[in-house]
């Protein structure tokens, strides 16, 4: 008795993991396909965005090389050394910012922590561009919204806020041992070293976690930058010449460059975000393994 | 809570009981900590209210002055008789003027309450003369920062930073929502304060603005429930699915669903907005499939579209989900699910006994989160559909969200007034959507914790 139920259950078990592995694998091409159909056009032979055909006639690498070498509509590599630039910069300030605000909210007690985190939850709740028209006007007013000054102003623009987003860190932050720190004051450690020399050293998955979102935000964003840069083709960002490339006067002849740009961008954010990801599972398994 | 940190040290305390140098802190900042052995820092605090005074003098005051009236000089020619030219005269602009009266207002709130540190400062070392105890210097001030008062040197420049590009852009955008500033009557270089008027046109239903308005709230509102609880409840299906025992190369299914998340968003949705194109791949595909003969009108017809960008939507979504939800299934106990394979319950009642429950007590922060992320999903509709397809002589199309509205509002049609009233209604809805939710989740959590 028992042991014909268990042979008809495996069968059943077997039919029921083949169904899934069919459906995963529906599904994982219905998500890879547009990826792939954006490798496939980058090397594509004909420069407009509606081919008569999926599979290109034949393979070539001028998309690419014309994306890096024509600098006379669109300038890629100076929009990549822009975009560069800002990255770097922003996410020096960034990080620096976060981890001092999610330190405060998690170690310290003062008067306005409470406030400060009641505010900073209101504030998440404005659409986030709403305030974009009035930044842009506060940038113009003290002089940063002309000539190389904007990059200035993106930086200050992505990196000015970055206090808000303190919720991951100070999550992490917590799990470290309260008594760490108290053994470290009791010895006489005034609460800085506390910070830079103890809470420093056990955080770093989510040091490299702040660091490489930061570092991304700029290369993800184009909504700022279009607003922020406006004509100025000379300091765009990647993100605001890629959306540019498909805008009507440009597609018929950009699109597979379009696309060759989308994968070069693409390849090493793909890189980075999976990096952070594998951080961010360090970081929320604690930062004290036991 | 709060009596905690309930300190001696007030304003009206050190009024009440402050001293002659206290008090003459009222008036001249830093006065008292100058009479209480501390020159370093009144010196610094007098430094301070100096620059304050000094550009309320320049500059503060006229823009402040300035700021009921908005201005009124409009720039006008002039015959320049020397020169044998027309020269223009410099009018008035009131948008510069708002900003400068909102900064000026701002400044002076703040230089309040560094007027009410200092009195409190000179009480605090008055204080310890009286009990006898030493008056840190200026040095050993400044060393306190690294110690005790660590958060006013770590929070010191975030907070400037959060007040510069958050604070102040937004109590300047809700200022313009009582203006009328707007191209409707050429009022993009001079306004006026009008009231509440835009908010009753935009809330009104015989106004045009007002019924586009309730349309694209309907639609705001459809959309974001339909996008957070699709993808939530397809993600969490998802990452069971990956997460069962029998399934194999679990490493490898996840990936496939994570690469689609790792490629910038304004990529990938501008790959799919060209895919499903009226002559893109997907219609050129089902065209030599032999499926459709007419090219399907994706973004061109309004419920398509709509269908569209929600399908899309579960595209970039299910996978973050599948994410969020993999790390909270691995650590839900296994002791339960033992215990009712036990009792004898059978894969669904566990779902809707163990797994559901426990992922909607820890998922809920993260709902609201996704709902109040998809409200101001201004990226996929923007990208996507451009909010299109847009009626003739209508200000929104069929698929605008209220942000993309918003954006289209003020930066294509200059109705910066009307743009301002949006962004403060879609506040509204999130935060009562927010306090409502929120409410209920601890209560929730009073019933049945998991812990």
């Amino acid at each position: 008795m028992k042991k014909e139920n268990t042979g008809s259950a495996k069968a059943k078990r077997f039919i029921s993991n083949s169904i899934v592995h069919v459906i995963l694998a529906i599904l994982s091409v219905i998500w890879l396909f547009p990826i792939f159909w954006v490798v496939l056009t980058s090397f594509k032979t004909d420069k407009g965005p509606y081919s008569t055909q999926f599979w290109p006639k034949e393979f070539t690498l001028d998309n690419y090389i014309r994306l890096f070498t024509d600098k006379t509509v669109l300038d890629f590599p100076q929009m990549f050394k822009n975009t560069l630039f800002i990255a770097v910069c922003c996410c020096i300030i960034s990080t620096f910012m976060v981890l001092c605000v999610s330190y405060c909210m998690s170690r310290l007690r003062f008067k306005i922590r409470k406030s400060f985190m009641n505010m900073a939850m209101i504030l998440t709740l404005f659409p986030g561009f709403m305030s974009m028209i009035a930044i842009y006007y506060i940038l113009k007013a003290i002089g940063l919204s002309e000539g190389a000054m904007i990059r200035v102003a993106l930086i200050m623009v992505y990196s000015g806020g970055a206090g808000l987003g303190f919720y991951v860190a100070k999550g992490f932050f917590d799990t470290i041992p309260k008594a760490l720190d108290e053994a470290a004051l009791l010895d006489g450690a005034t609460k800085w070293q506390v910070f830079t020399k103890i809470t420093m050293p056990l955080s770093k998955p989510i040091i490299v976690y702040t660091v490489l979102t930061s570092f991304m935000a700029p290369w993800t964003d184009f909504i700022f930058a279009k607003v922020i840069c406006r004509a100025n083709a000379e300091y765009y960002t990647v993100s605001v010449g890629l959306w540019r490339m498909l805008e009507k006067e440009y597609i018929t002849k950009w699109f597979t460059s379009f696309a060759a740009g989308a994968v070069c961008i693409s390849i090493p954010i793909a890189i980075l975000f999976l990096a952070t990801q594998k951080f961010y599972a360090d970081g929320m398994s604690g930062a004290v393994k036991g | 809570m709060r009596r905690k940190y309930s300190d001696p040290h007030t304003l009206r305390a050190a009024i009440k009981h402050g001293d002659f140098g206290t008090r003459l802190s009222l008036f001249i900042c830093g006065a008292g900590n100058m009479l209480h052995k501390q020159i370093g820092k009144g010196l610094l605090f007098l430094a301070v209210e100096f620059l304050y005074l000094w550009y309320m003098l320049v500059a503060g005051i006229s823009c402040i002055r300035m700021l009921p009236s908005l201005g009124w000089l409009t720039q006008t020619e002039v015959w320049n008789e020397a020169k044998g030219i027309y020269e223009y005269t410099q009018g008035h602009n009131s948008v510069l003027i708002l900003l400068y009266g909102v900064v000026t207002i701002c400044v002076s709130v703040l230089f309040v309450l560094f007027w009410r540190g200092c009195v409190i400062s000179s009480y605090k070392a008055q204080l310890r003369l009286h009990e006898g105890k030493h008056v840190l210097t200026l040095v050993e001030d400044i060393k306190e920062l690294f110690n005790g008062n660590l958060q006013k040197l770590l929070m010191a420049l975030p907070l400037i930073g959060i007040f510069a590009f958050t604070v102040l852009p937004l109590i300047f955008m809700i200022s313009m929502a009582f203006t009328n500033y707007s191209k409707i009557g050429e009022h993009l270089v001079l306004f006026d304060w009008v009231g509440l008027e835009n908010f009753k046109k935009v809330l009104s239903f015989s106004d045009t603005i007002g019924q586009t308005f309730w349309s694209v709230l309907g639609w705001t509102i459809c959309w974001a429930v339909f996008a957070t609880v699709l993808n939530y409840i397809l993600g969490m299906i998802l990452a069971i699915v990956i997460n069962r025992k029998g399934t194999r190369c679990k490493a490898f299914w996840r990936f496939c669903f994570m690469l689609s998340v790792a490629i910038p968003q304004f990529v990938s949705l501008l790959i799919i907005r060209t895919m499903f194109n009226q002559d893109g791949i997907v219609n050129l595909l089902l065209k030599d499939a032999g499926l459709i003969s007419e090219s399907l009108p994706f973004f061109t017809s309004a419920t398509w579209a709509r269908v569209m960008v929600i399908v899309i939507n579960l595209w970039v979504g299910i996978p973050y989900t599948m994410i969020q939800a993999t790390g909270i299934l691995q650590n839900i106990p296994q002791e339960l699910y033992e215990s009712a394979r036990v009792d004898g319950a059978g894969p669904v009642v566990t779902f809707f006994k163990i797994t559901l429950p426990y992922m909607m007590f820890v998922m809920t922060p993260y709902l609201i989160t996704q709902f109040t992320g998809n409200v101001n999903n201004f990226n996929v509709i923007f990208l996507l559909s451009g909010g299109n397809p847009t009626p003739v002589g209508s200000t929104a199309g069929k698929t605008d969200l209220l942000v993309t509205w918003l954006y289209k509002l003020t930066v294509d049609q200059q109705y910066f007034n009307l743009g301002a009233v949006i962004g403060i209604l879609t506040f509204i809805v999130l935060a009562i959507v927010a306090l409502v939710t929120y409410r209920n989740t601890t209560s929730y959590k009073d019933e049945e914790g998991f812990q």
